[in-house]
């Protein structure tokens, strides 16, 4: 399967979006202005974060409608599962009416802790469940009117939560077989990240 | 083989088991606590369901390494509970039942949906109880029966 946007990069540019220094953003600061090679070198990492937002254990959560999704070919969640009023279902179907704080191999639940559903206005789909192009999710990503109110920092951090790393180790199906994980791996989404959010956060058009 | 010390219907107990051993057969198989019924083996009937640190949860899919220092609870004690007597006594005085077997799973998602909402409406009853199936189809009769624990419950 094509890695999206991997190809489009070469191999010195990532290692440029790699050696960025991100020690003042885990401080909370992000800078007010980019330089133009920054912002370049921020698009491109963009695209990077993007392939992993669009996969299917990120972009399943991050639904338009009234539940979550499930698998590779993303179905609406089987048992009536639904979004409740906080993303964690409804009393006596909840989020955590199946999913523990880690996952159950031996039972094919994946899980981790805070497991729930993005809010509505982070959805990275539309009504049809189709996944919103790169742009769009970009806006609604660095929107803190849309986001939860995270600014850059509070998303580097919002990366590196378990429930974000989950999407590197999601388990096993009750069958046995592994799920898939998103094309890069963890440290290049983190080193994407901060890169990004140190050229200012910027959005291909 | 690993010992866990579990608290189940406010009593301590312990078992030796496979880590990977969900709950349920813990309870069923180790504890001979057979009220809670296995179904479908994978969270998708609702059979298993007991009250995992006041979480209504699927016992099927809950490895027992997993449950930590979480309070149980089990049909068998749910009549304790005042909540759950109530349920319990509407399930009688609607005549719920049929051939039974979903009726413990049924009963915990409802003592569960009643003390988050007090007065559910039927989207809400739906909603709740949409992951809990029985195959005699006495969906109409536990709809009213929640209403009529509700009632009382005031």
């Amino acid at each position: 399967m094509k890695r999206p946007g991997l190809t489009v990069f070469p191999a010195v540019l990532l290692l440029a979006v790699a050696s960025v220094k991100t020690a003042s953003l885990e401080q909370g600061s992000t800078p007010a202005r980019a330089a133009p090679r920054s912002t370049s070198l921020g698009l491109a990492a963009w695209q990077e974060i993007y392939s992993v937002m669009s996969h299917p254990r990120c972009v399943n959560c991050h639904t338009a409608s009234d539940y979550p999704q499930q698998g590779d070919e993303r179905h609406r969640h089987l048992f009536n599962v639904v979004r409740g009023p906080e993303g964690k279902g409804v009393p006596a179907l909840q989020c955590a009416t199946c999913h523990q704080s880690a996952n159950a191999d031996s039972t094919g639940v994946p899980g981790a802790p805070g497991w729930h559903l993005a809010p509505l206005s982070i959805n990275w789909q539309d009504a049809n469940e189709n996944i919103l192009p790169s742009s769009a999710v970009c806006k609604t990503v660095s929107d803190p009117r849309k986001n939860g109110g995270m600014d850059g920092a509070a998303l580097v951090r919002h990366h590196q939560t378990e429930l974000v790393k989950w999407a590197w180790k999601p388990g096993f199906r009750n069958d046995g077989t592994a799920r898939s994980v998103p094309p890069i791996n963890y440290e290049q989404f983190m080193a994407a990240t901060r890169t990004w959010v140190q050229a200012g956060m910027p959005c291909p058009e | 083989m690993q010992t866990f010390k579990l608290i189940v219907n406010d009593e301590q107990k312990e078992v030796s088991a496979d880590p990977r051993t969900p709950l349920l057969w813990v309870l069923r198989e180790d504890l001979k606590m057979t009220g809670t019924k296995y179904g479908c083996g994978i969270a998708s009937c609702g059979a298993c369901t007991v009250h995992l640190g006041g979480v209504p949860t699927r016992s099927c899919v809950v490895p027992i390494s997993l449950v930590g220092n979480r309070p149980i609870m089990t049909i068998e004690a749910i009549s304790n509970d005042p909540v759950g007597r109530v349920v319990q006594d509407a399930w009688v005085s609607e005549d719920v039942v049929q051939c039974g077997y979903c009726q413990s799973g049924q009963i915990m998602s409802a003592v569960a949906l009643l003390k988050a909402m007090p007065k559910p409406s039927d989207n809400d009853i739906e909603d709740s109880m949409g992951g809990n199936l029985c195959r005699c189809a006495t969906y109409v009769r536990i709809r009213q029966a929640i209403k009529t624990a509700a009632r009382q419950l005031g």
